[in-house]
């Protein structure tokens, strides 16, 4: 039976696409058939993230429209034979495709796929209502800042207006050492708050920048992020991986105990 | 030392504010209708007591220790009584 996933945050920048993008190359390595689809329409980027860029011909609204066949427009990822790529339009505005045209274009899909991973844009508008309108899962993206984790909330609250039956939190670009230091929130600090089960920790790594610039997905990698997001991976394909909540958030005595020195001397 | 003890941490300082911050979000509730309700709230009880209304918290949160599911918000009010006049 294959699951359509939104991808959201509401916040910009917190790392949807690159969640998309390493998240369905994950599933793909470990064998399953997985469709990523940018529905920023006018402003894509998945492609680039992807390193695809070069093989578009066609795009989402071309399919919406009936200006080709769905197949058409799916790329083919260049290392893992069970990825495509739906790419969207640069050069069109939101209001070129519409929920019901989502619903029925990701109804298609299933009959091909196992997972179908949509990439919503940042906000709340056309093109958040086209992202959720066929998915029946949410993976909601944030980080530890308070503006994050404030649209985080109005779009879980959104997405339980719709009824999701799933959703599930990422928390991305943690840093263990600014937890330590009592700077940044914990994961159970931002589970805490938001009550929606957290599906893994991304800590912040540079290795996701240079995995960028090179437009290869770092999932499966022996880097911290690359491990964090083959976890991801697992846990979207219900294997059981443990998760470890206190990633550089465990006040014990002894940080106790330091931290007055510093604070002392 | 004292200082030590008395500054929180910008995590702390975070949650708080979220917490705070989250709750008028959720219930989507503007700090006008909140005025409002709280001065007729006064209007209503000052008819029959004297209560202190530089002290009183009115509040809409969810349920406490509520889960995403309940939906249900709860309006809360904490207003000292500083004279009950027995049926004046």
């Amino acid at each position: 039976m294959s699951e359509v996933l939104v991808v959201t945050s509401g916040k910009g920048g917190v790392g949807k696409t690159t969640t998309c993008a390493n998240l369905g190359t994950g599933l793909a390595a470990m064998g399953h058939k997985v469709c990523l689809i940018d529905t920023d329409i006018g402003l894509r980027n998945l492609d680039v993230v992807m390193g695809l860029e070069n093989r578009i011909v066609y795009n989402l609204v071309d399919v919406v429209e009936g200006s080709c066949r769905l197949k058409q427009a799916l790329i083919r990822d260049k290392r893992h034979p069970s990825l495509y790529l739906m790419p969207c339009a640069q050069a069109r505005d939101k209001t070129s495709a519409n929920p019901s045209q989502m619903v029925k274009l990701v109804t298609h899909l299933r009959d091909i796929f196992d997972y179908i991973i949509l990439d919503c844009p940042a906000g709340i508008e056309q093109g958040f209502q086209n992202a959720v309108a066929g998915a029946d899962r949410a993976i909601v993206v944030t980080t530890p800042e308070v503006s994050a984790i404030r649209d985080a909330d109005r779009i879980i609250g959104l997405l339980e207006a719709r009824e999701f039956s799933q959703i599930e939190l990422v928390l991305n670009r943690l840093r263990p050492d600014m937890v330590r230091r009592g700077d940044m929130m914990s994961a159970s600090d931002v589970t805490d708050i938001l009550s929606v089960p957290l599906i893994g920790i991304v800590p912040d790594d540079e290795h996701v920048v240079i995995s960028t610039n090179q437009g290869e997905p770092l999932v499966g990698s022996m880097t911290p992020a690359g491990k964090a997001y083959q976890n991801i991976s697992y846990r979207v394909s219900g294997k059981d991986v443990p998760l470890n909540l206190e990633i550089g958030g465990r006040i014990t005595f002894w940080t106790r105990i330091t931290g007055i020195f510093h604070t002392t001397g | 030392m004292r200082n030590f003890f008395r500054r929180k941490s910008s995590r702390e300082v975070a949650r708080d504010r979220l917490k705070i911050l989250l709750i008028s979000d959720r219930v989507n509730c503007s700090a006008e209708t909140m005025e409002m309700i709280k001065n007729d709230i006064v209007r209503v009880l000052s008819k029959y007591m004297k209560i202190d209304t530089d002290s009183m918290e009115i509040q809409i949160s969810k349920t406490a220790n509520t889960e995403r599911g309940a939906k249900n918000p709860v309006l809360s009010a904490n207003i000292p009584i500083l004279d009950i006049g027995n049926g004046k």
